[in-house]
């Protein structure tokens, strides 16, 4: 994301909706500048700021006037008057920022937006999660700090060390130069993303085992992480398995995502269309 | 919609927040997806819902790329349904948002009765979701806990600020954006519902929910963190 200068007028409003905080105005130039090294490419300050499409001169005037006067205008907080931002081209590895950062454009290798992954939201037609295994979502830079993928390699390497599957259906699996040992590609490691995925599926009996895993490498990176544990409830509805390792580890889930198994497979007669994508996987 | 198990707050607090989602998945049940996931949000319009969304396209409240100067005074703040209905074209997620329970449950029941074959899935509180889904008369499937945030959590802002950017799991609502609302509705500089409005419209899907937002920030008048 490129911010006009010619266009810009320094308002400001910009630089409380950058979820990276990456936005500045630059008191040199008297123009909001973008912290490239920070930016995500989430896309939030172009998609979610409406935009006017003032005459920059003229609101550069106004504004300048009403300083000397000790006057600020009240403007609505969620908009660009000047439509001052302007998508970049974005080549890899930088690309990647956006597919995993802006959550309108879907992952080239799951087709599907956001952080890519179905996990057991779709586990009625799936069936990726079967009785007695554990699908775990570990999340890395949510919310709102980020993380870079050196140290999302830094679990993908120690989960691989523990001999433990990546799910193939996974936009960070889709990206490892090297699957057997959770490597990533060395050009893509000072990427930096909003967040991202990680998921793997393990039997019941690992559960403990990998979240003691996780929280030891929590210690070893610099961002937050959000730990997601699915699983496959009994005919009946019920689950205490998972929920009984849980409270023994400390943990007193307050939220869930739930399935209600109202899916059913819909035989497809044409191949799906590709999806729009910004064309990141390996 | 990993984006909507990990909104921050205890289970109390999510007692006016309930997400129902369609979602399909590619090869299995994403054939001609498009008229039942617009059916599936026809079919909530009914049970009174605070916020619905497309995942590709956004919520009922949306950013404008022509916004005309006047809005300064006299911007529209109605959430439009009908357009989140309308907008959708392609296979994906639509969400739904309710801030009562009972609304859930009559929503749930419709989408049961209706068969639509689509990934349907209820983001709430745990105890939450398994009542709405006693009630429907579905024992529940999968479930998915979030263990909530761990590792440098020095890094995240207050509670109040963290409930409200969480709401949008994408994690598109800033959490200076945040502090801002918090800010002008302390300082009288905007009504909750204003303030809520403005940070609905970064939410990329839809699943912001504007009640529960307002609450947290009349909440922040009084309490401070």
């Amino acid at each position: 994301m490129k911010i006009n200068a010619d266009k810009c007028v320094a308002c400001g409003n910009c630089t409380y909706v950058c979820p990276m905080g990456a936005i500045y105005v630059d008191p040199v130039i008297n123009r909001s500048v973008i912290n490239r090294d920070e930016c995500v490419e989430c896309y939030a300050c172009f998609n979610g700021l409406s935009q006017e499409h003032l005459n920059p001169t003229l609101v550069r005037g106004m504004r300048t006037m009403l300083k000397w006067f000790r006057i600020r205008f009240d403007p609505e907080p969620d908009v660009c008057p000047t439509a001052a931002f302007e998508p970049d081209e974005l080549v890899w590895p930088r690309l990647v920022r956006r597919a995993f950062s802006d959550p309108t454009v879907p992952h080239e290798s799951t087709g599907v937006k956001g952080r890519g992954t179905e996990e057991v939201k779709t586990n009625d037609v799936t069936g990726r999660c079967a009785y007695g295994e554990v699908n775990f979502t570990i999340e890395f830079g949510r919310p709102g700090v980020g993380a870079r993928f050196w140290e999302v390699q830094k679990m993908t390497q120690a989960l691989a060390r523990a001999g433990v599957p990546f799910e193939k259906k996974n936009p960070v699996t889709a990206l490892m130069s090297d699957i057997v040992s959770g490597t990533l590609p060395d050009d893509l490691l000072n990427e930096k993303v909003l967040s991202c995925i990680v998921e793997i599926k393990v039997p019941l009996e690992r559960a403990e085992e990998i979240i003691r895993l996780v929280r030891g490498v929590e210690g070893q990176i610099s961002t937050v992480v959000a730990l997601g544990v699915g699983t496959r409830c009994e005919d009946d509805g019920d689950e205490r398995r998972v929920i009984e390792v849980l409270h023994r580890l400390g943990y007193n889930p307050q939220r869930a995502k739930t399935n209600s198994g109202l899916g059913r497979l819909i035989p497809s007669e044409t191949p799906p269309a590709a999806p729009e994508t910004v064309g990141v996987s390996r | 919609m990993t984006n909507t198990l990990h909104r921050y707050g205890a289970a109390e607090s999510f007692n006016d927040d309930v997400i129902v989602f369609a979602i399909t998945s590619k090869g299995k049940n994403d054939q001609d997806a498009v008229p039942r996931l617009k059916k599936f949000l026809t079919l909530a319009v009914p049970f009174q819902p605070v916020n619905m969304g497309d995942g590709a396209k956004g919520g009922a409240l949306r950013a404008t790329q022509n916004l005309n100067p006047t809005s300064h005074w006299r911007r529209d703040h109605t959430p439009n349904f009908e357009a989140v209905i309308n907008g959708l074209d392609k296979p994906g997620t639509a969400a739904v948002v309710f801030d009562k329970r009972e609304n859930a449950i009559g929503f749930v029941k419709a989408v049961k009765e209706a068969d639509l074959g689509l990934c349907v899935n209820i983001s709430t509180a745990v105890e939450g979701a398994e009542e709405i889904l006693d009630a429907a008369g579905l024992p529940r499937h999968s479930v998915n806990y979030s263990l909530g945030f761990e590792g440098h959590t020095e890094k995240l802002p207050s509670t109040q600020v963290l409930s409200l950017t969480t709401m949008c799991g994408h994690g598109m609502i800033s959490q200076s954006m945040a502090k801002k609302m918090i800010d002008w509705v302390k300082e009288g500089r905007r009504t909750p519902d204003e303030a809520v409005c403005y940070l609905a419209r970064f939410c990329a899907c839809g699943v912001f929910n504007p009640m529960r937002a307002c609450r947290i920030l009349e909440d922040s008048r009084t309490h401070m963190e």
